[in-house]
């Protein structure tokens, strides 16, 4: 191990740190009392097996290897750090990142969604961001829909012999973005348009997330990159157990 | 490794300029939320809306919460989740350093 990266994990830190002062606003997440009742009730009954699946695998996965609770942590940790950071874009309005990528490639799909809702509580609850009416709707598109994507796609690279930085940036990146779509796609689905129904208004709601997203999910990206890259060099045998790397290397 | 090192440094400036030029590129932009964005387009769309349910903070506080408590609870979010993961790497930075031998 070199002074080198030691100054580099303190530099991330720093920039972490760092990035917890950038301008404050309101961003991301269905608003409450913005769904009408019934699809709020819809959305939170479509999480339900997907966080059940996910409390379980988590267990298993513990009792498969007490040691993977420091992954998990790390996750969810990195979920908390990210989703509160709001970063101006390009389109002169702040947005922040879910996070949730990096527990996706990690853990699974299915795990995430505990870490999810756990973020999204705390900010519907403290933050009067998001909201616990559309808590349901707003965890099926940040802790469900963005991760299982992620997962997909990491597979994929996987099989076709991406370079697993590239991949991991990929599966990140279009994770993130794939949770505004879904975000645009339940709001839609609320609110149709009068004349194109709900297609011409997920056009109108997409104008309004994708733009502003855009340069985010690249930042998010790049940041799962960067721990993912942290994480090989110094806990490998974590990595091996949840089966992020390979046994025989 | 210091090929990982210097992956890391670039990366990490790429972010800064993706996340900063923004700010001193666009001086008059409001830099508000685009959950709000989102808000004007529903009413566009839905004509005036009017939320019926208000976040739990707010009803109990009777208003909106004050802007500076806002940003502090967001760093304390920040704060946990920061100090989680610098325990965690401390952990194996230094379990690394043990376990390999001094060849730093």
């Amino acid at each position: 191990m070199s002074k080198k990266e030691k100054s580099v994990l303190r530099a991330v830190v720093a920039f972490a740190v760092l990035f917890a002062f950038a301008p404050v606003a309101n961003a991301m997440h269905i608003m409450e009392g913005y769904l009408p009742v019934s699809f709020c009730i819809a959305w939170g009954v479509v999480c339900l097996p997907f966080l059940a699946a996910g409390m379980i695998s988590m267990k298993k996965k513990l009792k498969e290897n007490q040691r993977i609770i420091t992954l998990i942590a790390m996750s969810g940790a990195f979920v908390f750090v990210i989703s509160s950071l709001k970063i101006p874009s390009v389109t002169g309005s702040c947005s922040h990142m879910t996070g949730t990528g990096l527990g996706a490639i990690l853990l699974g799909p299915a795990s995430v969604s505990v870490l999810g809702l756990i973020v999204l509580l705390f900010q519907a609850i403290l933050l009067a961001h998001g909201g616990l009416t559309t808590l349901g709707a707003n965890t099926f598109s940040m802790a469900v829909a963005g991760p299982f994507v992620t997962f997909g796609i990491y597979k994929l690279c996987e099989k076709c012999k991406v370079n697993k930085k590239l991949s991991v940036f990929l599966a990140a990146c279009l994770g993130d973005l794939f949770t505004y779509c879904v975000t645009s796609l339940q709001l839609s689905l609320a609110y149709p348009s009068e004349v194109g129904g709900v297609a011409a208004s997920a056009v109108k709601f997409l104008g309004v997330f994708a733009p502003t997203q855009l340069p985010l999910a690249v930042i998010e990206g790049i940041l799962t990159v960067i721990i993912v890259i942290a994480l090989e060099t110094y806990a490998q045998p974590e990595l091996k157990a949840v089966g992020f790397l390979k046994e025989a290397k | 490794m210091s090929k990982n090192a210097k992956t890391v440094f670039i990366l990490l400036v790429v972010t800064l300029l993706i996340a900063f030029v923004p700010l001193f590129a666009l001086k008059d932009a409001q830099f508000g939320g685009s959950d709000d964005a989102g808000t004007v387009m529903v009413e566009e769309i839905h004509g005036e809306y009017e939320p019926w349910a208000a976040p739990v903070l707010e009803k109990l506080l009777g208003g909106e919460l004050p802007g500076e408590v806002e940003s502090m609870l967001f760093c304390v979010q920040t704060g946990i989740g920061v100090g989680v993961i610098a325990f965690v790497m401390g952990r194996f930075v230094e379990r690394k350093k043990w376990t390999s031998g001094d060849n730093s």
